[in-house]
């Protein structure tokens, strides 16, 4: 069975001590997905399967088959930038950029969730359907990429400029 | 790492089978066993992928629920009758690990998550007797501030990291095992071990057993429950202390209770002695404080952890009022 990368069918590697991250970065030169802590810790390494956003360094490349991976090279290109992609350009939602990839996983998928309605930990009721779109549940809901730059307020804003209407 | 197999297994039948070699370790969602293997703290043979298997959750004739081992974190926290018969549960899982980790942890893995003590996790600096039994515990006199306060030994004072089981816990939850012997069901509070003289037997569980799923009996009071977690940043941070609570009051007074400690122990800690003191008790501050000195008086605390225990005892007050609707 094959794993499809950004569309396209890819053959697992033969040895299943490959995480999906160093397939991505060492045998498919898929550079954009980041290693930070490769121990779960930053969530620069986060990427999408059949549209969950994972982090692919606990992730053995072996896992995927049969399941779709997007990248960020298969969100936007540097031409075509993806409008959250604009967004996190408009907002100052980087300083150096390492942190952006994941976010940027991170935050697409993160809409689909509160559009879901699945609960935060900030969430005042868990039994209720619909989760309002707050800042405060932005924040907790990507406290799992971690920005050593400290780019959290850019962040914040591209997010909520992009995605505000999608969520509700 | 250290070279391994990996192989999916195709039902509950497939995966004993294949576990009953040794060597084999199953896999769910990998958060926590590709982290260990990767410090060859954990150095399987074969790695067996269950994490197909068992992953729905569905109603019981009883009126509980039976959570497949499969399920996602995310999938069990967003479920709609945990959400309104267990909000605890809901509440522990959220506050748990990040998003992207839920989403990829199962309810089997969640339960065998291993202790994040700095000593475990450092093979080449550090003695630790659940890495190397009979070594010695470096975080006894070392950096042992998130250690245990209940239950602890001379052996070992790691805690159990889990958020999910401290709800499992007090919701009176039966874990579902498949082994080599056939089916056989364990009450949760009774799954994790304390240390003793072996912290490296961390569950009752014997080589090559599945977890094929989690049962909540139906507990009505626990529709209104909470877990509340401490810890030492907002998010994305393991607990300092945690409670899991639900009451039911009639006429002021306390009918029923079940509370649990999370970060506190080895293990998930039922606070069963506080529940005794409770039952039948007026439902107050007064009441409340009162029980979580009773559980805590069993405390044996370290130089630096000695602030879990007041730190424990005002999180089950808080908690408590909260749900009783009375001020803290
Ligand atoms: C950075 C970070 C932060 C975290 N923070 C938290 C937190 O705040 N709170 C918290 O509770 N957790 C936290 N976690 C831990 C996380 O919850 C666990 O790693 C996760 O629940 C493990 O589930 P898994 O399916 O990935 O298990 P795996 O890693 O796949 O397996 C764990 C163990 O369970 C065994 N196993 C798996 N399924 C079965 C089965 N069906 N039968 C028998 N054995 C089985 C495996 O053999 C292995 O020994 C954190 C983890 C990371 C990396
Ligand atoms: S507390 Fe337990 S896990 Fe930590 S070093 Fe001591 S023996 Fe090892
Ligand atoms: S590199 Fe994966 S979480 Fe840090
Ligand atoms: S922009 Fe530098 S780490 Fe986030």
């Amino acid at each position: 069975m094959s794993i499809t990368i950004n569309g396209k069918a890819v053959d697992p590697p033969e040895d299943p001590r490959v995480s999906l991250l160093d397939l991505l970065r060492d045998h498919l030169a898929l550079p954009g997905a980041k290693m930070g802590c490769n121990q779960g810790a930053c969530g620069a390494c986060t990427v999408l399967v059949d549209g969950e956003r994972v982090l692919s360094c606990l992730t053995l490349a072996a896992q995927m088959e049969g399941r779709s991976v997007t990248t960020i090279e298969g969100i936007g290109s540097p031409d075509v930038l993806a409008p959250l992609q604009q967004a996190f350009v408009e907002h100052d939602g980087f300083q150096c950029g390492y942190c952006t990839p994941g976010q940027i996983c991170s935050a697409l998928a993160m809409v689909e969730e509160l559009r879901r309605g699945v609960p935060s930990h900030v969430t005042g009721d868990v039994s209720s359907e619909a989760i309002a779109f707050s800042s405060e549940e932005l924040r907790e809901r990507m406290s799992g990429n971690l920005c050593r730059c400290g780019a959290y307020n850019g962040i914040i804003d591209a997010i909520t400029a992009t995605c505000r209407e999608t969520a509700e | 790492m250290t070279p391994f197999k990996y192989t999916r297994a195709s039902d509950a039948a497939d995966a004993v089978r294949k576990g009953a070699a040794t060597g084999v370790k199953f896999l769910g969602g990998g958060t926590n066993l590709v982290d260990l293997m990767r410090e060859t703290i954990e150095r399987p043979g074969e790695l067996v992928d269950v994490s197909g298997l068992s992953t729905e959750i569905v109603e019981t004739d009883e009126g509980g629920l039976r959570i497949g081992a499969g399920v996602r974190n995310t999938a069990l926290a967003e479920h709609r009758r945990v959400r309104t018969a267990y909000p605890m549960l809901t509440r522990a899982m959220v506050s748990g690990a990040s998003a992207q980790i839920r989403n990829m942890a199962t309810v089997g893995g969640n339960l065998l998550q291993r202790t994040r003590c700095s000593y475990f996790y450092d093979e080449d600096g550090s003695r630790c007797n659940k890495r190397v039994p009979g070594e010695g515990c470096d975080a006894i006199e070392g950096f042992h501030r998130g250690h245990a306060i209940l239950g602890a030994s001379d052996a070992c004072i790691a805690v159990h990291p889990s958020d999910m089981c401290v709800a499992l816990a007090a919701l009176d939850a039966v874990v579902h095992i498949e082994g080599a012997k056939g089916a056989r069901t364990v009450p949760l509070v009774d799954f994790h071990c304390l240390p003793g003289d072996r912290p490296d037997i961390e569950t009752v569980l014997e080589p090559g057993d599945l977890i094929t799923a989690v049962e909540l009996p139906p507990m009505p009071f626990a529709a209104a429950s909470t877990y509340r977690k401490v810890r030492d940043r907002a998010s994305y941070a393991f607990a300092l202390v945690s409670v899991a609570a639900a009451i039911e009051i009639e006429d002021g007074q306390v009918r029923d209770v079940r509370i649990a400690l999370g970060g506190v122990a080895h293990k998930p800690w039922r606070a069963t002695r506080a529940e005794a003191a409770l039952r039948g008790a007026p439902a107050g501050e007064t009441a409340f404080a009162g029980a979580a000195a009773t559980e805590l008086a069993g405390a044996r605390p370290l130089a630096d952890n000695a602030f879990k225990v007041r730190l424990a005892e005002r999180t089950i007050v808080s908690v408590l009022c909260e749900l009783a609707g009375v001020t803290a």
